[in-house]
């Protein structure tokens, strides 16, 4: 077969564009006539709208259209509940305008489209609006069982949803365990924040009756779905694409955000195009949050560190509607056991109404939460028994020859949660040499001899990855031996382009600078799912290797027909098909590409050169033979895997408190992590890096932070401080290679991975590091000023 | 995103300049560097009916050797100041505040003058200014303005400059050349405003006590705070780990609870003012010794 | 009547002259125009992005008169008679990258590829200055500039080889 791609570090075929700034995101897009929109954001938490006066806005000059609730017609439906569950009895959409109450600072009010974004801008301080305001509902503790706010008036005690899962008997272990602790952990919130906002660019063509959006999203076909359904056109006349999309991170799996149906609304309306960007202050008060959980755990140890049982019961804040349905605290529900064998185990949550941005999910989307309290609680045990951190967790891992391991809950996607591969043992052991744990002990000691506070946090995670229900792939060769691959996922700097190449380049004898891929774009894929959960490669790249396998088999079969030789004996290489040691006489892809079309009109070199070479003989029957499945080298494949695939990994950091200050640096962070079989190196350790800086932030420096009125008090990147490279170490990545039995790939999940173990190791480097100070720490994110007074302030002052 | 309207006007001559703000001050903003104002005005938390914009005028591009003092026109970029042979010669705690204010880009257009009128209390400069006693120009139709700094800084982001007046020219007096000096900030992250910063400035007499100390604190009030008392503390002292530690308690005294925010608490503010005071203190004092040799 | 005639001195549009990688442009913009705007939407030069419009994120940085500048803090009306340089600029009239922008691809550098061009034009800025950076000096000299995709390790590196690469060419052209 020739060289194999699959495990290379192949260069990205999508940089040079991006390098040139020949990108095309949808900002970058700009249309004849184009018109651009503004939308007018509720300012308070809570309010009743009492009147809406747009008429000064509707006579600035440059204003073309001012939309309000009251215009929408019967587009004026609540955005649909993308994920439904039977523990989910109060769920609650928003509107694409809020009608008659808003129940967040940033909700939409009304939508402006002017010549420009300035002048739309200008018109939104023209509209007056009259809110009564109404009691709200900001803190997630007090939310919760609140007779007098509620977020929503129908919805009693703001519980959206309340779900128990257990697995054997917890509560006979807590009357027999020798050692059993009762602790509260918090969260607070967070968001995915990627350097591009959301947008959306709409495009009416009356003639042809065509809707085309553009929309920085990361589900492109579920979205071109519900267009036709709101605006009542066949799905064939609704295109929707994702160009280029600059960072995703789960924000951009929701949908409908409301722009997303009033862009299109008024390009239909003017007949004009019309763009809607989402600017910085936007993003944070508009694009889904996540992360705000607080947990009260219980839970059972013996003498030599085995858990015995947890215990947790917690509270997720949803925001103000529920659009992603429970899926975030179901993910954390399933995701506490981790790498560990917990028997018995109870888990309850309600998921909360609070008056403050939607919540979905956020890269991790639950588990870096889970991992927090169940490596808090690895933590507790080694600190309770004296024991040392890494061997507590040995102890209580799932051995590798315990797979499948089925934990017995229900996870997100509905299958089992039930680990399908794994060796935890061997991710640790490689941390542990990384970090040169017995070396570092020492310096640890001589380091306090001199003032100075070191610590080091360990944090272990399993991640349920790529799941279904299913994604698609088309392959086909074209007449110039270039390969067309499409797929409805969506690329917001994955690689996809390179990594599925590689995929098809292996099968077909082709380099993958020879496969154009094309993600995101409704148009080309018909059926699909989007990119989230780490499933893209596993889900989407299973599909288009088993294409490309068919693709292989097709061509084999009229190569050998052509050449009349044994289909064992045609090989593919260098672009090329031709029988095994003849490679002389080969015909290139393109070639066969034309030879398996049986036009009388066939153009081009390639199509000169098969005429020349007379194996094109005549045939009696119909020229496209039953047995070829139709004209062309192509192929159409799903798949859909059976259930989850769990990937893992261990992170350890050795970090340097500084007491007085309340500073923490890192020097040292080693990742280990296990993602299967690895088809580009060089992009899954981007992406656990990436993850790791995004954990970091979130561990110490990104944190929302809401007054007590529902106002987000740090919307700027002047006061949300995402890291820069200056607060992100330099991190060693290496790789455990346990293949998951459930795809043909052998590959699990790898885009969220880097992020979920950081708050847990964070927390766990900087208690080791105080440790004379005997600090514990129990919420996430931590800062400076935070940590200073965990160290000096007595509890509770 | 974006700027109100505006009415803007880009004069060369310094004296157009005069007259437009004689005519139009109360209702106009001065446009320098912008690095300040142009985030104000895309989040339309400014919105002035007419923009001054003092770039093109060449009289105000000059950083002179003055006797006494440094003397910077309101043209000069924080950058240029950062690259001036003289600068790094003379002027190393200039010098080392400059180099903490933002990044590398921000300090390509933002200017030495605009900063000090901009008042911003966590900022580097004005603090700077305070701490040496330096003094500014304030220019108007009316006449010419020498005001000291700790007569300047009249609050948050407000100053004792007329509206009528343009800020031409900075003076931040030099510093004896035995002096030790430190500019030290703690911040989030690198660029970041400062949770609090210090500029210090120690001269030995030649017993080689502290003979006089300047010390001025960004950050952690409602405007740059000049340490009297603190400075008074100082002298004569050896700068013991005792005057340091006094020093540095002194210092968490200046912390106002008006300036409580998301980032510290005033209990923390004041902790860490204590801390820095004691580190700017101590380096500043080492440097000094450097110096002598 | 005086202030009548000043205030005819103050306008709401202007014309501009502004060369832009090399090439000259003359436009008639509203004053309130950011520069970023005006590079993106006016000459349609897209590889300038827009990430936070408050000078934080620095995906906006373009190259004024050879220095790294924001250009959501800088009217367009401001550069009249200026000379710009964006990412389209960066390798000149070359096919080929520029080292900084191969070294980029070739250290995986970029995912989402959003903030990648201000990273491209601040590294450009700070090997001028420095040709020979210590990794501190790198991460310090960039640290105006945000990338949520990568974790800047990749950055860092591909500073650094195109760093010496870049020496290379200089001391063999020398």
């Amino acid at each position: 077969m020739g060289t194999r791609w699959f495990g290379e570090p192949v260069q990205r075929l999508e940089d040079p564009r991006l390098l040139r700034g020949k990108g095309c995101y949808v900002d970058d897009l700009d249309l004849p006539g184009q018109l651009q929109a503004a939308v007018l954001r509720s300012p308070l938490a809570h309010a009743r709208i009492v009147q809406i006066d747009v008429e000064a806005a509707m006579a600035l000059p440059g204003v073309h259209l001012v939309l309000t609730a009251a215009d929408l017609g019967d587009v004026l439906e609540p955005s649909p509940l993308l994920v439904s569950h039977d523990a989910l009895d109060q769920p609650r959409t928003q509107l694409p305008l809020a009608l008659d109450e808003v129940r967040y600072v940033g909700e939409a009010v009304a939508f402006v489209v002017a010549d420009d974004r300035y002048i739309a801008e200008d018109a939104l301080d023209l509209i007056d609006v009259t809110y009564d305001p109404l009691p709200v509902v900001a803190d997630l503790a007090r939310a919760v069982e609140n007779t007098e706010a509620l977020v929503h008036g129908d919805v009693p005690g703001n519980q959206a949803a309340h779900l128990v899962q257990q697995v054997g008997d917890p509560d006979a272990i807590f009357a027999s365990a020798t050692h059993v602790v009762r602790e509260s952990f918090a969260i607070e919130r967070s968001t995915s924040m990627p350097m591009e906002g959301r947008g959306v660019v709409a495009r009416w063509e009356q003639q042809e009756g065509l809707l085309t959006c553009w929309i920085s999203t990361q589900g492109p076909i579920p979205l071109r779905n519900g267009l036709a359904a709101i605006f009542h056109l066949p799905e064939h006349k609704v295109r929707v694409i994702a160009p280029d999309v600059g960072g995703g991170f789960g924000g951009k799996i929701m949908l409908f955000y409301p722009e997303e149906v009033l862009t299109p609304f008024a390009a239909i309306q003017l007949q004009r195009p019309v763009k809607w960007i989402e600017d910085r202050r936007e993003n944070f008060i508009s694009a889904n949050q996540e992360r705000g959980q607080l947990h009260d755990v219980e839970y059972a140890f013996d003498e030599q560190g085995i858990l015995l049982a947890v215990s947790d019961r917690f509270l997720h804040d949803t925001g103000a509607y529920t659009p992603y349905g429970i899926v975030v605290p179901q993910i954390t529900s399933c995701s506490l056991p981790g790498p560990y064998r917990l028997r018995h185990y109870y888990s309850e949550f309600k998921a909360v109404y609070t008056n403050k941005v939607p919540v979905s999910p956020y890269r991790g989307a639950g588990r870096p939460q889970a991992v927090f309290v169940m490596e808090r609680i690895m933590d507790r045990i080694a600190k309770t028994l004296q024991l040392d951190r890494f061997l507590v967790r040995e102890r209580n891992f799932i051995g590798k020859d315990e797979f499948p391991w089925d934990v017995g809950l229900v996870y997100q996607d509905g299958g089992p949660t039930k680990y399908d591969s794994g060796d935890y043992q061997a991710g640790l052991e490689k941390l542990k040499s990384a970090l040169d744990y017995d070396n570092f002990l020492k310096e640890q000691q001589a380091a306090r001899q001199h003032g100075r506070y070191l610590g080091l946090g360990i944090g272990c995670y399993v991640e349920g990855t790529g799941i279904g229900p299913y994604e698609g792939a088309n392959v086909r060769v074209e007449s110039d031996g270039r390969i067309f691959v499409s797929t409805g996922v969506t690329t917001q700097g994955q690689a996809h382009y390179t990594t599925f190449a590689q995929l098809v380049a292996d099968q077909l004898g082709v380099a993958p600078e020879d496969v154009m891929v094309t993600t995101g774009d409704s148009q080309a894929a018909y059926w699909g799912v989007g990119t989230f959960a780490s499933r893209a490669a596993t889900v989407a790249g299973s599909a288009i290797h088993q294409a490309a396998v068919k693709v292989r088999e097709k061509a084999t079969r009229l190569a050998s027909e052509l050449f009349e030789a044994a289909p064992e004996d045609i090989e593919f290489a260098n672009g090329k098909v031709f029988v095994k040691d003849a490679p002389h006489r080969a015909l290139t892809l393109g070639q066969l590409a034309i030879a398996s079309n049986p036009l009388r009109y066939s153009y081009g070199e390639n199509a000169r050169k098969l005429v020349e070479m007379k194996l094109l003989k005549g045939r009696s029957g119909p020229a496209l033979p039953e047995e070829q499945g139709g004209p062309g080298l192509e192929a159409n494949e799903f798949y859909s895997p059976p259930h989850a695939s769990f990937a893992s990994g261990a992170h350890g950091a050795i970090v340097e408190v500084d007491p007085r200050t309340g500073m923490v640096h890192f020097l040292k962070y080693v990742a280990i992590h296990d993602c299967g079989r690895v088809i580009n190196p060089m992009v899954v350790e981007g992406q656990v890096q990436g993850g790791i800086a995004q954990g970091i932030g979130g561990a110490f420096y990104e944190r929302l932070v809401y007054n007590p009125e529902g106002q987000l008090v740090n919307a700027s990147f002047m006061d949300f401080l995402l890291p820069t490279s200056t607060e992100v170490p330099h991190m060693i990545v290496d790789h455990v290679e346990t293949p998951s039995p459930l795809n043909p790939l052998g590959v699990k999940g790898a885009g969220e991975a880097g992020v979920i173990p950081v708050a847990a190791l964070f927390a766990s480097a900087v208690d080791d590091a105080l440790v004379s100070f005997d600090l514990r720490v129990t919420t996430m994110p931590l800062h400076p000023s935070l940590l200073h007074s965990l160290i000096f302030e007595e509890p509770g002052s | 995103m974006k700027p109100p309207r505006f009415r803007y006007t880009a004069p060369t001559l310094l004296e157009e300049a005069l007259t437009l703000l004689a005519n139009f001050g109360a209702e106009a903003k001065i446009l320098a560097g912008g690095q300040s104002l142009i985030p104000l005005l895309n989040m339309r938390l400014a919105g002035p009916d007419y923009l001054i914009d003092i770039n093109r005028i060449a009289e105000l591009n000059y950083i002179e050797e003055e006797d006494g003092y440094l003397a910077i026109g309101a043209g000069i970029r924080q950058r240029q100041v950062e690259n001036s042979a003289l600068v790094r010669q003379q002027s190393p705690l200039l010098l080392e505040a400059i180099e903490q204010i933002a990044h590398p880009q921000i300090r390509n257009r933002g200017t030495i003058v605009g900063s000090i009128a901009h008042a911003d209390p966590a900022g580097e400069l004005p603090a700077l200014l305070t701490c040496l006693r330096g003094e500014v120009v304030a220019l108007s139709l009316r006449g010419e303005r020498i005001i000291k700094a700790q007569d300047f800084f009249t609050g948050y982001l407000s100053t004792a400059l007329e509206p009528d007046e343009l800020l031409t020219e900075v003076r931040f007096p030099w510093i004896p050349p035995q002096a030790g000096v430190s500019f030290m900030e703690f911040s989030r992250r690198t660029g970041d405003y400062a949770l609090a910063g210090i500029a210090a400035a120690l001269v030995p007499g030649l017993d080689d006590r502290c003979f006089e100390a300047r010390v001025a604190f960004l950050g952690i009030a409602g405007a740059p705070v000049r340490a009297l008392a603190l400075e008074q503390l100082l002298i004569g002292t050896e700068l013991s780990e005792r005057d340091l530690t006094l020093a540095g308690e002194a210092a968490a005294e200046l912390v106002s609870e008006d300036v409580e925010d998301i980032h510290a608490t005033t209990a923390y503010r004041r902790s860490l003012t204590m801390e820095l005071t004691k580190r700017a203190l101590r380096l500043a004092w080492v440097r000094r010794e450097h110096e002598k040799v | 009547m005086q202030e009548q005639s000043f205030i005819n001195a103050f306008s709401e549009t202007r014309e501009i002259t502004v060369t832009v990688n090399g090439r000259r442009y003359t436009h008639t913009v509203p004053v309130r125009m950011l520069l970023s705007d005006f590079l993106r939407h006016e000459l349609h030069l897209t590889g300038t992005h827009v990430g936070c419009e408050h000078g934080v994120c620095g995906c906006c940085t373009v190259l004024l008169n050879g220095e790294s500048i924001r250009s959501c803090l800088m009217f367009a009306v401001q550069a009249d008679e200026m000379f710009l340089t964006t990412i389209e600029g960066i390798a000149g009239m070359s096919n080929e990258l520029h080292p900084l922008q191969k070294a980029f691809q070739e250290k995986h550098a970029l995912q989402c590829g959003f903030c990648t061009p201000g990273f491209i034009i601040s590294a450009h800025a700070l090997l001028h200055e420095n040709p020979d950076p210590s990794e501190e000096e790198i991460r310090l000299g960039l640290s105006g500039n945000i990338c949520r995709c990568t974790g800047y390790q990749n950055i860092v590196e591909a500073v650094q080889l195109a760093a010496s690469r870049l020496r290379e060419a200089r001391e063999e052209g020398a």
